[in-house]
């Protein structure tokens, strides 16, 4: 089974997000910053990362970076999940190695057709 | 609602948009007209029907077909048949066509503009390929409204985020308010025409492919039957149909058979093999 590690400091967000993922077919896995979600990659790297930008400690576009930088980083495909819905934030993902972008509010549909995008099912 | 308003606004949606209402469905007319009758200062939704009963109010029918409309439509709907159509369709079209250089594509059911508009990302995708040809992409509907909304081309949040990957977000689209506004040549090259498909189709010309995707879905047999036939009239030998992945040709028409592995695709009969 693929593993997805949703990384966000909301404990909601994981609760939501996990479920709809956990729905697709996935196992979950849960981080609340950037830094954490980096110790969770180095134990066991997953397939895909949902991945929040603002967070305390370490934010989403630093732990993209220092992922891509890791042996076997360029693997996961990595979709943000974030309220920054501007031009310039996609972009500056996308540049740093995203794969996908969601803007919240999301629903289960528009998770399952972006997995669906960057060939997750 | 009363039995007889419920046979006269059936069979009066059946006349003059296709769209097959029955009993079961009353749910789907009271949910739809209910806010009409709200907006026109209408008591309720039997008096709206009394209203239409009396043939002279143009204006309510019309806005009782549209409001009875389904304007689904997401980006790259079902993503295979516009990877089919990129991978395979368009360049046998580009050698089919290679002396005159021109192509016509119809949506049928173009709805907010999303289908139309993903054809004409694909083909912009190729524009140096393309360069030189003549390349037309229609788009009609039932609905004014709708059609209104498709050529103006902007988009909710959650409409982008229905199929469309996020490169094609950035390359062909422009951040206005909390809204999403497609590029102005992605728009110039769509031609967006009120037309009702149980109408004489002859006007809007022959096209080599014609999209025609989730439409069929919402109408009896004979309609179906009616429909394919006269899309088969509008294409030549050579064309190509795509209909949606709940719909079929089989049992309504013998005009089109089924593109060999290609689900949702179809060809004319009598024309040659396609891959």
């Amino acid at each position: 089974m693929k593993v997805v590690l949703i990384v966000d400091d909301s404990t909601v967000i994981r609760k939501v997000a996990g479920k709809i993922v956990r729905e697709l077919g996935f196992e979950t896995l849960e981080a609340a910053d950037g830094r954490l979600a980096l110790d969770q990659c180095e134990k066991r790297m997953p397939d895909a990362v949902l991945l929040d930008w603002n967070m305390p400690v370490m934010d989403g576009l630093d732990f993209l970076r220092e992922l891509r930088k890791m042996p076997g980083g360029d693997v996961p495909q990595v979709l943000f999940c974030t309220t920054e819905n501007d031009m310039n934030h996609i972009q500056r993902a996308l540049e740093e190695g995203a794969n996908e972008y969601i803007m919240k509010p999301f629903d289960s549909e528009i998770i399952e057709d972006k997995f669906r995008q960057v060939g997750l099912l | 609602m009363q039995p007889e308003n419920l046979d006269f606004i059936a069979k009066f949606l059946k006349d003059r948009s296709g769209l097959v209402v029955t009993a079961d469905k009353g749910y789907l007319l009271d949910s739809r007209l209910t806010p009409l009758a709200r907006k026109r200062a209408i008591k309720d939704v039997d008096s709206l029907v009394q209203q239409l009963r009396t043939g002279r109010d143009a204006e309510l029918e019309r806005a009782v077909v549209e409001a009875m409309t389904t304007n689904e439509s997401f980006f790259f709907r079902d993503g295979k048949p516009f990877d089919q159509f990129r991978d395979n369709v368009l360049p046998a079209l580009m050698q089919a066509r290679a002396t005159r250089k021109s192509f016509r594509i119809w949506c049928a059911a173009a709805s907010s503009g999303q289908e139309p508009y993903t054809i004409a990302m694909i083909l912009k995708e190729q524009a140096a390929k393309l360069a030189g040809w003549k390349v037309e992409i229609v788009g009609t509907d039932i609905s004014h409204d709708i059609l209104d909304r498709a050529k103006k081309g902007v988009y909710s949040q959650f409409e982008v985020q229905r199929g469309l990957p996020i490169q094609m977000l950035v390359k062909y689209f422009k951040k206005k308010d909390e809204l999403w506004q497609i590029d102005d040549s992605l728009r110039a090259m769509v031609d967006y025409r009120h037309h009702n498909l149980l109408q004489d189709l002859k006007s809007l010309g022959k096209f080599d492919v014609v999209f025609c995707r989730n439409v069929l879905i919402y109408f009896d047999q004979p309609t179906k039957t009616r429909v394919l036939d006269g899309i088969a009239a509008q294409m030549p030998a050579d064309g190509w149909l795509y209909l949606g992945g709940a719909e079929t040709v089989l049992g309504l028409t013998e005009r089109f058979k089924p593109v060999a592995t290609q689900r949702g695709v179809y060809s004319l009969t009598g024309a040659p093999a396609k891959v």
